[in-house]
């Protein structure tokens, strides 16, 4: 080992000790923890002893109606809160790079300000503005006319969704932005040249350009989603609230852990829900894969790709025309 | 660029500028809310008009907030700062060192490593927290301040970070001058190396600062002592009292206004930080 090698070893052995330490060791014990079940022996005098149980935790998690309905309620979730995250961002992030709009670093930040909000915070304020003996928001739907019980079955869905949106839509419409203002300008003025409008350039030129970004943020949306514990967990102490103490996976997994201290089941519930991610997260990228590599070399190339990639898009347009 | 070929082109100047607004209107009315019900108490809050400042009796709330149970809630706060402060700063350092090894050091191995870093960026965190609180208890750091700051020192996407600005910041010339005039390689890294890549520090230190602050699973797991307890875990266990006594509601409510004044500061001060590391990570 040579001085270099061995330099990097020290500056590396920190983070990979403690990765070990937080990560890779807890990933293993849930797995081992899940395919154990504490007995009572005897008539429960005798103390509990942990048995090895094989997949028995994981068929009681899957054979438990609340712990499928869970998953019911996070692919819900899912489809009624990412694309309008995405496209919300994306929208947002395309009107403030467009030349028309004015005060482009207030709108940034006001728009990123409510990520400086603690997700526990965002949750208690919006539930407080849902709960109809302090909210003047629903006093004011009221006094229109419109009448929404946000807590209600088909309610409570709607209300954690718009508490999400409003802790991600800034934040992720900064990186969207951040890309489009990587992107070469030269591309889009030649564009502009050859007549295409501003919608045209927006959305076959922008968008593709920075699809890496949009697969990314999609990508570390679904995972977050996954995981969905707080803000539910908030709305169950409203008053006459639908959502239970198992609505998502997580929630069950610690109400399993801590309210009935079956360690196995919780830990089988994690590792299937972490399974899950783990297969989304390969189907996405898999599925978007190609394009982005493409994407990703264009972007870490210096500008010069980037203006002979305009270049092509330039003869192809003309092509088309002639 | 060409000229406005569209007549409207005022009105769709408004129109972008309009729709920017009103997505404003709607990120900063729950914030304006907070501010208005802080300045209220149980009753005022209850009687419901809250964007107004009729009633205005913040000083009240703050003395309320300040005695209500020996002022834990200041004891709170400081365990947020403590919390966040040591565990963004040495977070962040075990980031960058890393981030700048996989950046300047070529060795075996490095981009199959550097690929299991990227890996941990995708776990769910929240899943790791049973066994992490078992392993916690067999270790018999459960319901101490490690049990809430050992964890946060990871941050794979801080190492992904910090080598996306080592290429950026610190150049390889910089370095090589200093290995001509025989300063060691980690005395490089500490007199030279970190010295350039300090705007990304921050980056980084700003990122993990905001998340440990906003942590609130790990310390739900964790700890059972209400002395050690951050802000958010401190206010949601208020908040579950307030179905039963509203009075808690104004000391819930001004707590969460204390508690979001820090990162709205340090965001509003230090956005170059921020931009640069949502850049960063945008084109990745």
């Amino acid at each position: 080992m040579n001085a270099r090698t061995r330099a990097a070893a020290t500056l590396l052995a920190p983070f990979f000790l403690l990765f070990t330490a937080v990560m890779v060791v807890p990933i293993g014990y849930a797995v081992w923890l899940s395919l154990f079940t504490e007995k009572q022996s005897g008539l429960g005098f005798g103390g509990a002893e942990t048995v090895f149980s094989g997949l028995d935790n994981y068929t009681a998690a899957l054979g438990d109606r609340a712990f499928r309905e869970g998953f019911g309620v996070l692919l819900g979730y899912c489809l009624f809160y990412i694309p309008p995250l995405l496209a919300g961002a994306l929208g947002l992030a395309l009107l403030l790079d467009s030349a028309l709009a004015r005060a482009r670093r207030f709108f940034q930040l006001a728009l990123f300000l409510p990520h400086a909000v603690p997700g526990i915070i965002a949750a208690l304020i919006w539930v407080y503005l849902y709960t109809p003996q302090l909210s003047p928001v629903v006093r004011a739907m009221e006094a229109g006319g419109v009448g929404f019980d946000f807590f209600s079955p088909s309610g409570a869905l709607p209300s954690i969704v718009n508490i999400a949106l409003w802790e991600w839509l800034g934040y992720n419409m900064v990186i969207f932005y951040a890309a489009l203002q990587a992107v070469d300008r030269s591309v889009l003025e030649a564009a502009t040249v050859d007549g295409a409008g501003a919608w045209r350039v927006a959305f076959s030129i922008k968008v593709p350009l920075i699809r890496a970004s949009i697969v990314m943020v999609g990508l570390f949306t679904l995972i977050g989603s996954l995981q969905l514990f707080t803000e539910p967990l908030i709305l169950e102490k409203g008053t006459g609230s639908a959502v239970t103490s198992t609505w998502t996976p997580n929630m069950y997994a610690y109400t399993a852990a801590f309210d009935r201290n079956d360690y196995g089941l919780a830990a089988a519930a994690s590792v299937l829900l972490a399974l899950t991610a783990a297969l989304l997260s390969f189907a996405v990228t898999r599925l978007t894969g190609r394009g982005t590599r493409r994407t990703r070399t264009a972007a870490r190339r210096a500008p010069a790709t980037r203006t002979a990639d305009g270049r092509t898009r330039r003869t192809r347009r003309k092509e088309k025309t002639a | 660029m060409s000229k406005p070929r569209t007549p409207s082109v005022w009105l769709s100047r408004t129109a972008v500028n309009g729709a920017l607004a009103l997505a404003v209107v709607y990120m900063l009315f729950p914030l304006v809310w907070l501010v208005t019900a802080a300045t209220k108490d149980a009753g005022g809050l209850l009687a419901g008009n809250a964007f107004s400042f009729e009633g205005f009796d913040l000083g009240g709330n703050l003395s309320r907030l300040a005695e209500h149970n020996d002022g834990i809630y200041f004891r709170w706060y400081l365990n947020s700062l403590l919390y966040a402060g040591l565990g963004a700063l040495a977070c962040s350092l075990i980031s960058v060192a890393a981030g700048y090894a996989f950046d300047k050091y070529a060795f075996p191995g490095k981009e199959k490593l550097f690929g299991v870093v990227l890996l941990g960026v995708l776990v769910p965190t929240t899943a790791l927290a049973l066994p992490m609180y078992l392993l916690a208890s067999e270790a018999g750091i459960v319901n101490t301040y490690a049990a809430v700051l050992l964890p946060v020192l990871v941050n794979p996407f801080g190492v992904y970070l910090a080598r996306v600005f080592s290429a950026g910041y610190v150049p390889d010339e910089a370095l090589e001058a200093a290995r001509i005039d025989g300063a060691g390689e980690l005395r490089t890294f500490w007199s030279i190396g970190l010295r350039m890549i300090m705007p990304g520090f921050v980056t980084v230190f700003l990122f993990q600062f905001t998340a440990i602050w906003n942590n609130f699973f790990l310390p739900l797991v964790m700890l059972s002592d209400q002395k050690l307890f951050p802000l958010s875990l401190g206010l949601y266990a208020w908040n579950s009292n307030a179905h039963a006594e509203p009075d808690f509601y104004p000391l819930v409510v001004t707590g969460s206004l204390l508690a979001v004044v820090p990162l709205v500061v340090a965001f509003v001060s230090l956005q170059r930080h921020w931009k640069a590391g949502l850049t960063a990570g945008s084109v990745k």
